[in-house]
């Protein structure tokens, strides 16, 4: 197959499409940002790419919950379009926000008779972070976390508290793989359970995390970079490499 | 049907906002230990809504099961008021009506997604407070729950079973009669009106209309008051001036004109062909050339007056508003960086020391920094850079200065609206929100200022504007409209008024869509509903133009013309309610004439007696409140969005030192980059405001250079927030520190390109004895500068980086002592204030940008508040390592020089710098004449040591952990 076609789906208040879309392009892909009025108008529109991918901002102000109408939205107007994607065996990626949306759409853990089982809540600190944190990988099911091991990125958020209902939720989450990218111990920045920085569904093929791999591309993003030798690209680049590779 | 639907905390988890409150209380004295319970409520009308319905809401849409329980049912239900916890009061606070609910806004279309009908969705917040007396509860209601500039708290169940939503407008013309008033009437009118508009100003209206023989109409008076007012004619500084200093007398015509402007003409001549500004001092924003294909537009505003009184909604629409002045230049520029920097009272400032009508400084912090936070973070523009200053008297008037860099094509970067354009407003609505913003923030606070002009504040829609912006630049890239400009203070009045200075306008006010009915020709025009942008379209493109905006849900309506008459009509439904000629407004204001004087102050010698041992201060200096850490702001701001982050405000082993300045590049496949930096001092303008100007010039442009920014494309931005200006000493301090702007523009070759002036900043009530008290700010003068380097890579941090490396102090240390930080903590007085050779600051930054680029500085940072020993002990945190500095080596003006001006003498164009043993010849020969001297190594001890010389004393000697603990304590909220 030739260059994917990676769909970047930005509503109103989206803010990280540019750059999100600059390091597809920069991993190979071929990448089109589209408002999501568009793909609510005609959501057969999605069947032309191989990859979706909702970037971070504050889809719709994140008022009421972060992500929640966004993801209202995909499950009142796109479940079925989803569905498709995802059947076809194509790729989806929620970054940060887009994780938000992600999990509350139920599109990385089907809603049971009680409803969802995990979201993500406000950091217990009760406040916006802006940092850098260490991440370790577990991802030899996910397809974007391909031998990535450790990782180090930013994260901007101020709801991205991983929640579940209960253990025995995290328990099967854990036994069925899905908790695939989790801070290190002592850089868990929100009090998320488990550590978790982000999840895939069971299939490996649809990931959402908190931190911004789409932020540390160049070598100049990491905030250390002026103490060590400059190396030719930023770590992050590798997840979407992987996600292009996969349709190479 | 009202219904309402309440989210609770999970039962077990933390109720964070009843935590705050509890604890806010205890902190201003209220009430200790309170037990609070608090829930987010929402109140949704729809007559067909079913109890089904409305639980599908809450679990759907309003609540998350995995935190958060919920209760739905009509409003009176008894089961919305039970206490959760078994008791307490309820509180009920909601916005007052008219105010923007942004999260009601959304959650209405929301609702109606799930194919439900629902007329509308107000938000509030519940508390139930046990153990509080009643009076504590109403004291706890107006200091912590609701400001009452925009907020109301209703105790007990809410008194209300629909929601109101205004109610229809009758028209009616209202003219005011201006023939037969004296000067006292003339007077009363512009007070009552609040108008502010002075004696010899309404004496020329009222001339203009008895020569047409007729009374204005209310709208009439109001577009002269907005386009004369202060804050969009900057009549005082662009006014005539008689100056008189030591020196002698100057008359000015024009003083901005005749100074800074001066400067940066003087330059853009001497330059010729290699003239690097491309527009300046007459757009919103000034522009600069940056690479091949882009300009970059830099402005910094001010939002004093409404931070003062709601500091949220304050700073929101402050950072709202100058995002909107780089959108609204040329045909237009994409947002890149923010720049925030504030001032306000030591946040420890007791409570019950305030005077009447002023908010506790700790609370205004934390409105301000929220305020820009979700502005900011919302908009997707990384806030880079800013700074906090303080001082008791920002007390009654904080100053909130928020700035934005733009970046844009050549060939935008100019703009004409044409005649027979359309002119057409997009964006926001309009509503009664911000009536009287411009002429309101050209006037003195009072302690009733909150009563008086709540409708001057407002909050901020930052998904509004991004939505606007996101369309803007598509249709700005498809050649769809002629001109742009942004609805700021005066709303469509100073939108529409200077876009068709030129030409002529009519504009038709009942067609402009409005947030709820009711209001009246004259709310609509002068309104400063935020998220506004007025275009100039072609009649021919309007309808592409149309669609494109209704495409993501952005509204475009046409509101007039550009009619070539010269004149600014105004109709509502076909009747003439203004026909003014655009002669009058924008050249008819009586030239304001201002005495101005200026004495400095005589330098007196300070009297302090030497120390064996300085760790104390050091620590007191780092520990103080203008140089300790800000991380707690800096983490709450997204610093990294747009993915061009290069240098970081805070950088060093761990992320947590001082950066000297922000380094982002906007173009993401390119190695180009923007610096940005700020410089202020007001403690110096106490001494002499023409050494402030220049301390505060020659610290931006240092913290510029010390990353990496070449000093020769370096723009710099004036924001000058004075007080009463009508004063001719306070007026004087003002003209002086303008002198300094030209004077040292025209020798570093740093351009002023846009600035602007904050004036009457003071704050005034009545103290228990009745008698009228007075606050007056120092004089503020905030430079912002924005440089470029050619490849980032070439940047520099202020962390130390390896052991062994050699510490050179660049520049030459004097005795100045006066206004520094040395002084400050010893409650000193007195000494010389720091001054600037502008001749050899301009030789300086260029030799160390040639060692920058070259490769030869490891680490460098500038010396500042606190002078070298603050220096040396920030980039050794910073760095995770320890040095050893002698002080018998610095480079002095007089070798007699005491240890205390050594250590923290604040002496400006300095620089520490770190460099490699195999650079330190290649260094010492690229700073060839500049004054420069190593003064010690790095080390791996992680102590940093301070002798006279190598074989004395210790004058400081103190772990790094301890110094970083010192200066990361007192605002480590």
């Amino acid at each position: 197959m030739s260059q994917p076609r990676i769909l970047i789906l930005r509503a109103p208040g989206t803010n990280c499409d540019a750059e999100t879309a600059f390091a597809f392009e920069a991993a190979g892909g071929k990448p089109d940002v589209l408002h999501l009025n568009r793909l609510l108008e005609s959501p057969q529109l999605a069947t032309d790419y191989q990859i979706l991918c909702i970037p971070g901002g504050f889809s719709y102000g994140d008022d009421v919950a972060a992500g929640r109408i966004f993801a209202n939205q995909i499950r009142h107007h796109l479940a079925d379009a989803m569905q498709e994607f995802r059947a076809a065996g194509k790729l989806v990626l929620g970054i940060c926000n887009g994780f938000q949306v992600l999990i509350k759409s139920g599109l990385l853990d089907a809603d049971d008779a009680h409803g969802p089982s995990a979201s993500l809540a406000w950091n217990q600190s009760h406040r916006y972070i802006d940092r850098w944190v260490d991440l370790q990988a577990s991802g030899a099911n996910c397809v974007f976390l391909a031998g990535i091991e450790n990782l180090t990125l930013p994260i901007a958020h101020a709801e991205g508290q991983f929640v579940a209902r209960d253990e025995a939720t995290l328990d099967r989450l854990e036994e069925a793989g899905q908790l695939v990218l989790r801070y290190t111990a002592d850089s868990n920045p929100n009090g998320s359970a488990r550590d978790v920085a982000g999840m895939s569904d069971a299939s490996g093929r649809v990931f959402g995390l908190m931190p911004h791999p789409e932020r540390f591309i160049d070598p100049t993003h990491h905030p250390q970079w002026t103490r060590m030798p400059v190396g030719k690209e930023g770590a992050g680049l590798k997840l979407f490499r992987n996600a292009v590779g996969y349709f190479s | 049907m009202l219904w309402e639907i309440d989210v609770h905390p999970r039962q077990g988890l933390p109720d964070r906002e009843a935590e705050k409150v509890a604890a806010l209380a205890a902190e201003l004295g209220i009430a200790e230990k309170l037990v609070v319970c608090t829930a987010r409520g929402f109140l949704v009308e729809g007559p067909s809504l079913d109890q089904a319905q409305v639980d599908r809401l809450a679990a759907e849409l309003f609540g998350d099961a995995m935190v958060e329980s919920t209760v739905a049912a009509t409003v009176a239900d008894k089961c919305l008021q039970t206490p959760p916890n078994g008791s307490g009061t309820l509180l009920h606070v909601l916005l007052k009506p008219g105010v923007m609910d942004n999260v009601a806004r959304s959650a209405e279309m929301a609702a109606r997604d799930f194919g439900l009908s629902v007329d509308a969705v107000r938000t509030l917040r519940k508390y139930w407070i046990h153990g509080a007396s009643e009076q504590q509860i109403q004291e706890i209601g107006s200091r912590i729950l609701a400001n009452d500039a925009i907020e109301q708290f209703v105790v007990g169940p809410l008194p209300f079973d629909r929601l109101q939503f205004g109610s229809e407008y009758q028209f009616e013309l209202k003219t005011t009669q201006l023939s037969g008033l004296d000067d006292q009437g003339l007077r009363q009118l512009s007070l009552q009106g609040q108008l502010y508009l002075q004696l010899a100003e309404m004496q020329t209206i009222q001339q203009y209309f008895a020569e047409l023989g007729r009374e204005p109409t209310d709208i009439e008076l109001e577009t002269i008051a907005q386009t004369w007012s202060e804050h969009c004619s900057h009549k005082t500084l662009a006014g005539r001036i008689a100056y008189r200093d030591e020196r002698g007398e100057r008359q000015f015509d024009n003083m901005l004109k005749e100074t800074i402007f001066d400067a940066t003409m003087q330059l853009r001549d001497r330059w010729g062909d290699d003239d690097w500004c491309v527009s300046v001092f007459k757009d919103n924003a000034g522009i600069v050339l940056f690479d091949d294909h882009n300009n970059l537009a830099f402005k910094v505003e001010t939002h004093n007056h409404p931070s003062a009184l709601e500091p949220y909604g304050g700073a929101n629409t402050g950072i709202g508003g100058v995002i909107r002045d780089t959108i609204g230049t040329g045909m237009g520029a994409k947002p890149i960086c923010n720049t925030d920097i504030f001032c306000f009272a030591p946040p420890c400032t007791p409570s019950d020391s305030l005077p009447p009508g002023v908010l506790n400084p700790k609370q205004v912090m934390h409105g301000v920094v929220g305020g820009v936070r979700d502005y900011g973070n919302r908009m997707g523009i990384p806030t880079v850079n800013g700074a906090v200053y303080f001082d008791e008297r920002y007390l009654g008037n904080p100053l909130v200065y928020c700035g934005n860099v733009g970046l844009i094509p050549k060939e935008m970067s100019f703009k004409e609206p044409k005649p027979g354009d359309l002119i057409v407003s997009v964006g926001g609505r309009t509503g009664r929100d911000g009536i009287h913003g411009a002429t309101f923030s050209s006037a003195e606070l009072t302690s009733e200022s909150e009563s008086l002009s709540g409708g001057a504040v407002q909050i901020g829609n930052a998904i509004e504007e991004k939505k606007v912006l996101d369309v803007l630049l598509t249709i700005r890239d498809r050649g769809l409209y002629t001109a742009i400009t942004d609805c700021g203070a005066g709303g469509f009045s100073s939108a529409v008024g200077e876009m068709g200075e030129e030409i002529g306008a009519e504009v038709w006010l009942d067609r402009a869509p409005v947030k709820y009915d009711g209001l009246s020709y004259t709310e609509i025009w002068i309104s400063e509903a935020q998220e506004r942008m007025v275009i100039s379209v072609p009649e021919a493109n309007w309808e592409e133009l149309r669609d494109l905006c209704a495409a993501e849900s952005v509204e475009a309506t046409v509101i007039g013309k550009f009619e070539p008459t010269g004149r600014l009509v105004l109709k509502y439904k076909d009747q003439v309610v203004a026909d003014l000629t655009m002669d009058l407004l924008h050249n008819g204001r009586p030239p304001v004439i201002r005495e101005a004087t200026y004495q400095p102050a005589p330098v007196v010698p300070i009297v302090s007696t030497a120390k064996e041992n300085y760790t104390d201060d050091l620590k007191q200096i780092l520990g103080s409140y203008n140089v300790a850490s800000k991380e707690w702001i800096v983490r709450q701001y997204d610093h990294e969005v747009q993915g061009g982050s290069v240098i970081k405000p805070l950088v060093g082993i761990n992320s947590d030192g001082p950066g000297d300045a922000a380094v982002v590049r906007p173009v993401l496949d390119s190695r180009r980059g923007v610096v940005i930096s700020c410089g202020m001092n007001p403690r110096y303008g106490e001494f002499d405001t023409y050494h402030m100007a220049a301390s505060a010039i020659d610290e931006a442009l240092r913290n510029c250079v010390a990353v990496g920014g070449d000093p020769s494309r370096v723009a710099i931005l004036d924001n000058f927030c004075w007080g009463d200006c009508e004063k001719s000493e306070t007026l004087g301090s003002l003209v002086r520190a303008a002198l300094a702007c030209h004077d040292l523009s025209l020798v570093l070759e740093t351009p002023f390109i846009s600035g602007k002036d904050s004036l009457n900043n003071e704050f005034s009530y009545f103290d228990e004895s009745g008698t009228k008290q007075t606050i007056a700010i120092p004089s503020t003068l905030l430079i912002s500068a924005m440089g470029q380097v050619e490849d980032v890579s070439r940047c520099v941090t202020m962390d130390f980086k390896a052991e062994g490396n050699l510490l050179y102090l660049v520049g030459t240390t004097k005795d100045e002592l006066g206004g520094s930080h040395f002084t400050l903590v010893n409650h000193l007085e007195g000494g010389q204030v720091p001054t600037v050779d502008a001749e050899l600051a301009k030789q300086t930054f260029a030799s160390l940008h040639g060692a920058i680029h070259q490769g030869l500085v490891a680490s460098c940072h500038d010396l500042s508040e606190g002078g070298l020993a603050v220096a040396a002990a920030e980039m050794a945190f910073a760095g995770g390592l320890g040095a050893q500095i002698d002080l018998s080596a610095l480079p002095v003006d007089d070798t007699s020089l005491s240890t205390e001006s050594r250590l923290f003498s604040e002496s400006n164009t300095r620089f520490l710098c770190e460099v490699t043993p195999e650079h330190a010849d290649a260094f010492e020969k690229q700073l060839a004449g500049i004054p420069v001297a190593c003064v010690g190594q790095t080390n791996a001890t992680a102590q940093l040591v301070v002798k006279e010389s190598a074989d004395n004393n210790s004058l400081i000697d103190a772990h790094i952990d301890e110094l970083k603990e010192a200066w990361q304590k007192p605002l480590n909220w």
